[in-house]
């Protein structure tokens, strides 16, 4: 996140104008914080992770921005238009988490209803959809009732609907909690491809691999605030150690001098220690009559961050 | 296409794809076919003279059937109209896209309401031919009967879409069913007020037909199929006539048809605002 974020879009003109902004974007449900004040700036072009764990906020803030909810308080332009604008919307494709389209419609009948509602020139619609078919792998099923289609399927076809009509912004919500790897690997190429094309891309996720693999940046939502935000370099310049060892039961606690650590039974990995102070942590371990196996420093992957993130986050 | 046009295409597009369509327009058939066969049989029985009484008497109730059916189809069919797809999360995308959601409210209400009037119309139609041919009794006002019975189906429609806008589609068609059956209630006992010439209980009618207008929309069928005999019978049985829900003594007052056309924007208006105002 740029620190000179300023209050409003720069300039006022679309072009120049960052592809989502927001300044303390807050939403409660009755007293349920949502989202705490959420500032941040998306730039055109990049694919942006949105990460947190289930119940952080994500999805909120996605439908905020879509103005399918209203906020408590704060601001957010979309495109360089107030959130909510209806032209806006013209130039912007979204994949809801929830996602379901109409079952007695075919494939490509959704997808005409989509570049209707866009709306798209018609005479670019059998295009656009045909285009979008082989982008998402649905040519061969173009014709068959949506509601003959597995959830994997739906999903797809959600993605082909975001992208019709080349949109300026993308939000993709979960786009692949129904999928299975051979769509995941498509829906990373397929990201890849929109953000060519100068889409800026918007990506709800806790698949941190996923995020990892096509993210330029990141920002970590937490209890709906921002806990952490930058670009993936920025925020993975730290390093991590993995150990298997054994003989250690109960005594983890007595290892929090080497910062967080993931628990997950033999292996465990210190997601914020530098290389120079492994001699120390084997040494500590053999003390507390653990037996080391294997020791592996490594640079800190997007999930020893997310973890340690969250864990600083826990109220002490 | 105007998105509110291709929101009502939408609409129509599903009931037909969903064999909604195809299911009453078997179920008409069947009923009118029925029908025709015991008017048929009614004349052969009846004595000379009396077949006409018979017949405008014996199609104010078939007539009440299909005005049930329509009424209580519009009401389940509008119930989950907005509901189950804020629920399913169809409408998500939708929204996503430039399209007001007043536009999605009047979209749905015009589909549903095309839907209505064509039934109304191919039913009423179908049925009154029928009539004809077995007995050659076709109801004074033939359009006017088509009208009321239409507008009593968009009435249902028109309440079962407010409540879709906030409850679930199972209670939204529940509470609107009652409601019609009710509003029918209400204008029963109205009229043993208006019999009794009580003033207190024939106001249950009144309010009642103020709250939902669609008993009062029903007593116009009623009037429309009344030939002069039969109006001249009931005006000679004097305030009594008032009691029976299966006769109407005058046609429904003007204020009420302009209460009528209030009420329709009053539903429409607050299924907007209401749909404008909801978080999904």
């Amino acid at each position: 996140m740029p620190a000179d974020s300023p209050a409003a879009p720069p300039g006022g003109g679309a072009a120049a104008s960052p592809a989502i902004h927001t300044v303390e974007l807050t939403k409660r449900f009755g007293s349920t914080v949502a989202l705490a004040g959420l500032t941040m700036t998306v730039p055109r072009g990049e694919i942006f992770g949105f990460l947190g764990p289930n119940g952080a906020g994500k999805t909120t803030a996605v439908k905020l921005l879509l103005g399918l909810l209203r906020p408590t308080s704060g601001e957010g332009w979309l495109l360089g238009q107030r959130v909510g604008d209806l032209a806006t919307r013209r130039r912007i494709g979204y994949l809801p988490e929830l996602f379901r389209y109409q079952a007695w419609l075919s494939a490509r009948e959704v997808l005409a209803l989509h570049c209707e509602l866009a709306p798209l020139p018609r005479s670019r619609w059998k295009e656009a959809i045909d285009g979008a078919l082989n982008i998402v792998g649905l040519a061969d099923r173009a014709s068959s009732r949506v509601g003959t289609f597995s959830k994997g399927m739906q999903q797809r076809l959600g993605l082909g609907a975001a992208l019709l009509g080349e949109p300026e912004l993308v939000f993709l919500d979960e786009p692949t909690s129904a999928l299975d790897p051979i769509g995941r690997h498509d829906v990373r190429r397929i990201i890849r491809e929109m953000a060519e094309r100068g889409t800026a891309v918007f990506l709800n996720s806790h698949l941190l691999s996923e995020v990892e693999q096509v993210c330029d940046r990141v920002a970590v939502v937490d209890h709906g605030r921002v806990i952490a935000s930058g670009t993936m370099q920025d925020l993975l310049s730290g390093s991590a150690v993995r150990v298997r060892v054994s003989g250690l039961d109960g005594q983890l606690a007595k290892l929090e001098a080497f910062g967080p650590v993931d628990d997950e039974g033999e292996h465990l990995t210190f997601t914020k220690l530098g290389p120079e102070r492994v001699p120390d942590l084997v040494s500590e371990i053999v003390k507390l009559g653990g037996r080391v196996y294997e020791v592996v420093p490594r640079h800190q992957n997007l999930e020893d961050r997310f973890l340690q993130l969250l864990h600083e986050d826990e109220p002490k | 296409m105007a998105p509110v046009l291709v929101v009502a295409r939408l609409t129509v597009q599903e009931a037909s794809r969903r064999r909604l369509l195809l299911a009453l327009v078997i179920l008409t058939l069947i009923v009118v076919g029925f029908s025709a066969w015991g008017f048929h049989k009614i004349t052969e029985l009846a004595q000379a003279g009396e077949a006409q009484l018979i017949s405008s008497q014996l199609l104010i109730v078939v007539t009440f059937m299909f005005s049930g059916v329509l009424a209580l189809s519009a009401a389940v069919v509008a119930g989950p109209l907005i509901s189950s797809e804020v629920e399913s999360g169809l409408l998500l995308a939708v929204l996503a896209r430039p399209v007001r959601r007043s536009e999605i409210v009047i979209g749905k209400w015009l589909g549903l309401a095309v839907l209505v009037a064509i039934y109304a119309g191919a039913a009423g139609l179908l049925e009154m031919l029928a009539v004809d041919w077995a007995t050659g009794y076709v109801p004074p006002h033939p359009i006017q009967l088509i009208v009321y019975v239409a507008v009593e189906g968009l009435a249902l429609l028109s309440l079962g879409l407010v409540l879709s806008t906030r409850l679930s589609g199972i209670t939204g068609g529940v509470i609107a069913l009652v409601a019609w059956l009710m509003g029918w209630i209400g204008g029963v006992v109205g009229g043993f007020g208006a019999a009794l010439q009580n003033d207190a209980v024939e106001n249950i009618g009144i309010i009642s037909r103020l709250i939902l207008p669609s008993d009062g929309l029903w007593r116009g069928a009623v009037f429309a199929m009344e030939p002069d005999a039969v109006l001249a019978q009931l005006r000679l049985g004097g305030t009594l006539a008032r009691a029976n829900p299966f006769a109407a003594v005058d046609p429904p007052p003007i204020a009420f048809l302009a209460w009528v056309a209030v009420w329709f924007a009053t539903m429409l208006a607050l299924s907007i605002w209401s749909f404008r105002t909801r978080e999904i």
